[in-house]
């Protein structure tokens, strides 16, 4: 029988009952979230339970929700199962205060690099990761370009032209 | 509004026979000699023999491809030598964005051209950012490296590189041989940090 996104949302919720919430499912993607303790429970589960199988990290990036109190930072997991050729998005919420995540180095050798970025553009403190610096910014730079607080603009320029960029 | 122009000061092509001959230097000419000034010497020779190193990073380096190629020809200003050393090259043609974190290997390549040297900004990003008014990218590489010649265009049309190139040369035939061991630019330098 194929794998359905009923089913796993029964395994998931038969193992963990409401440690896992808010299901939906978006052009045919499951969705769900839970605390961000429990992020290794339920990747190692999803990764071991033979009947679900999802044993590649597709994805792993940051969101910044700055009006979300207590959760400002939200880390996605993108999941695939390539037996049944099946994806499912799993994340959690940390507060942008003390945003820390245990790493998932240690099930997924390829979230190595992209928690990396993700540190890089939003300060998410991967917990036990192996390398955890600067990927793609410049190591000099002391802030996370993608938060919503950080303007985009550069700041470094004194010669702008409100003129010429149509706010004259 | 404020106009934005371009190329205030066209200079009047040379094509009187349809050939153009460079002009000689102010001198005194007479039977089998020629008098003038070592550096209107130097400069004709520096000018007419420029060996220029493209940095080229994004679409400005498309257009510099199309300036090279036969169309456009820019091996007809004595530059068909384009060297991939910075060691040998004297014009240093930067064409692209230039990410914050290709700044340092820019300068390195700037350190490592002998004097003599130049450097031409192609495109608005080289120049000033362009569009990429953002966290990653340079506002313009003269904010670590001196530059002698901007070309504006988002890319510049092959032929507003030549146009930045023949000002170019124009510097380079005018240039003091004393130049470069002056005090002002000695100070140029410092205010980037090169010693």
């Amino acid at each position: 029988m194929a794998l359905t996104n009923a089913y796993i949302q029964e395994k998931l919720v038969e193992k963990f009952n409401d440690q896992v919430f808010q299901f939906s499912t978006d052009s045919g993607i499951l969705s769900f979230e839970s605390a961000a303790e429990n992020n290794l429970k339920v990747l190692q589960f999803l990764y071991e339970e033979a009947s679900l199988g999802f044993t590649f990290l597709t994805d792993l990036c940051g969101v910044n929700y700055p009006d979300n109190k207590g959760a400002e930072l939200v880390v996605v997991y993108h999941l695939h199962n390539f037996i049944e050729n099946i994806r499912i998005r799993f994340s959690i919420g940390v507060p942008v205060a003390k945003p820390d995540v245990f790493t998932a180095t240690k099930l997924f050798e390829s979230a190595n690099w992209m928690e990396r970025e993700t540190y890089d553009f939003f300060g998410v403190n991967f917990i036990g990761h192996p390398n955890l610096k600067r990927i793609l910014n410049v190591d000099e730079m002391d802030y996370f370009p993608l938060r919503k607080e950080f303007p985009l603009e550069d700041q470094t320029r004194i010669d702008k032209d409100d003129e010429m960029f149509g706010r004259g | 509004m404020r106009p934005v122009r371009f190329n205030l000061n066209p200079k009047e092509a040379e094509i009187a026979d349809a050939i153009s001959m460079g002009k000689a230097p102010d001198g005194v000419p007479g039977d089998g000699f020629f008098a003038t000034q070592l550096s209107s010497v130097v400069g004709l020779a520096r000018k007419n023999s420029l060996w220029p190193l493209p940095f080229a990073t994004s679409c400005c380096g498309i257009e510099f491809m199309a300036t090279m190629a036969s169309h456009y020809d820019l091996s007809r200003f004595g530059s068909e030598r384009v060297g991939f050393s910075p060691r040998q090259c004297d014009l240093l043609m930067v064409m692209g964005t230039i990410a914050k974190k290709m700044a340092p290997v820019l300068r390195q390549v700037y350190l490592q051209m002998a004097e003599p040297r130049w450097v031409i900004a192609v495109g608005a990003c080289a120049s000033s950012g362009g569009i990429f008014d953002t966290y990653s990218v340079l506002q313009g590489i003269d904010q670590v490296i001196p530059v002698d010649v901007y070309v504006p265009g988002c890319p510049p049309r092959p032929e507003a590189i030549i146009d930045g190139f023949m000002k170019i040369q124009d510097l380079v035939g005018q240039e003091s041989i004393r130049r470069r061991n002056s005090e002002k630019y000695r100070d140029l330098l410092n205010s980037y940090g090169i010693q």
